[in-house]
């Protein structure tokens, strides 16, 4: 390597980085407890973790690397009373799908995301059912899943507008800089 | 940080996911082997997100009480309306009574009506409910300085509740109108017609032997009859309810399931007194 060595950024900057990657893991965290919270809407906490999952493992991967969606999955499933780690389960698989898919679906509409999300969201609550049923050895009902997944397909316009309004402000941040 | 070379960083990260998902199977099965260790899990997150729930609570319920204060203002107009057009209604119903009340005086002092002396009372808290050889009875708790006697009439907040059938030194026991072995001669309010009230052990009593060619309407009220001598006439006791197999019943106003406090009445009658419920004779006390 030849040259001079880049100048080591300020503590001001680094802090700013440390915020900006840790944003979108924080803010999940900090809806789902808020969801968790005496709505008296349930299943609102899956429906408010798959939205952020989801939008952040297209739009910046590298702020919601596979760890952090194994403790977002592992709050999830404690918050609510689901069996520990069907959660889990669920959104690790969504969040593989999604970076699989990531190159395809940052170029295409919010139709088009949205509507992959829908899939995203029947899928989600298909496979969380299969997982219980195969923990409990007897199938559950099929009215609560499909309650999800309609709340978690409802859910993601209003999430990817503010989300993306954020992931706009981060990116022009990172350009800047 | 420890240094690693590109390809094996890159290896690292493509192995994490299927790496994660196995555990995640693992914590699966780890939930299922051990109910206890969840559970416990779950007690120390709500722990530890009570305080910031309770920090939360009151803002959210401050948006809660604005949003129902938002619906009522919502429907104040139609609220407003109803309230209007009942205190029309209730305002006529005033001049009524005034009219009547006026009317009332006025016959009064034509008949040199001697008015009833207001009966003296005393208000005694139930203790106990049934025991004793009766289904539907209820201990009273008396202070000593409290005078009862057999045959008191017993009415809750609401209306007749039952007749004290045993007097002891600090307690007194009450019959309820719904005991089997309850009778009390009723008038029906509106047609004035004479009936006794039959206890059946059930929440309702029935009521029989009314006049004949007189039947008891729907919903009418029932009070005492004076006849006997043991009510005085006109305490409330229920309305008339026919019940689907064609048997006249009463329900009670007094809610006798579940007395807490009940007033009791000397009105100083001392007609057909109660049977002892006891063996033991007891010498009756001459009045």
């Amino acid at each position: 390597m030849v040259g001079r060595k880049e100048p080591s950024p300020g503590l001001l900057r680094r802090l700013d980085d440390m915020a900006r990657a840790a944003f979108p893991a924080t803010g999940t965290v900090l809806l789902m407890v808020l969801a968790a919270g005496p709505s008296g809407v349930p299943a609102l906490v899956p429906a408010v973790t798959l939205p952020c999952v989801i939008f952040w493992s297209i739009f910046r991967p590298g702020a919601m690397p596979p760890p952090a969606v194994f403790l977002l999955g592992l709050l999830q499933d404690l918050l609510t009373l689901a069996a520990l780690g069907t959660g889990v389960v669920t959104l690790l698989v969504a969040h593989g799908v999604a970076v699989a898919w990531r190159r395809f679906l940052v170029r295409q509409s919010f139709m088009f995301v949205w509507l992959a999300f829908c899939a995203f969201a029947v899928g989600t609550a298909a496979l969380g059912w299969v997982l219980t049923a195969l923990m409990a050895w007897n199938p559950p009902g099929i009215a609560p899943a499909l309650h999800q997944a309609g709340l978690t397909a409802g859910l993601y316009p209003a999430f990817a507008f503010v989300l993306s309004r954020i992931h706009g402000v981060m990116r022009r941040a990172e350009e800047t800089t | 940080m420890i240094r690693l070379s590109i390809p094996l960083r890159q290896a690292l990260a493509r192995l994490s996911l299927p790496v994660l998902i196995a555990a995640a199977f693992g914590t699966m099965l780890l939930g299922k082997a051990d109910a206890l260790l969840a559970e416990r899990a779950r007690i120390a997150l709500a722990d530890a997100l009570a305080p910031f729930y309770a920090a939360f609570a009151q803002p959210a319920r401050a948006v809660r009480d604005g949003l129902e204060d938002l619906q009522q203002i919502l429907v104040m107009r139609e609220e407003n309306a109803r309230l209007r057009e009942e205190n029309e209604r209730l305002r006529r119903w005033q001049a009524a009574a005034l009219s009547l009340e006026a009317e009332n005086a006025m016959l009064r002092r034509q008949l040199e009506f001697v008015p009833e002396r207001a009966p003296a009372f005393y208000t005694a808290r139930v203790v106990a409910d049934g025991g004793g050889v009766y289904a539907r009875a209820v201990l009273l708790s008396i202070p000593p300085e409290m005078q009862v006697r057999r045959g008191q009439i017993a009415l809750d907040e609401r209306g007749f509740a039952g007749r004290v059938t045993e007097v002891g030194s600090r307690s007194a026991r009450v019959l309820l109108a719904t005991d089997m072995n309850s009778r009390i001669p009723v008038t029906l309010e509106g047609s004035r017609v004479r009936a006794m009230l039959v206890g059946t052990n059930g929440a309702r009593p029935r009521l029989q032997h009314w006049s004949e060619g007189t039947r008891p309407a729907e919903g009418e009220r029932v009070v005492t009859s004076a006849e006997g001598v043991a009510f005085p006439a006109g305490l409330p006791v229920g309305v008339v309810r026919w019940t689907e197999g064609g048997v006249a019943e009463v329900e009670l106003f007094a809610r006798t399931e579940r007395l807490d406090v009940v007033r009791l009445f000397d009105f100083g009658l001392g007609g057909i007194l109660p049977p002892e419920a006891v063996a033991r004779p007891e010498p009756r006390p001459r009045r």
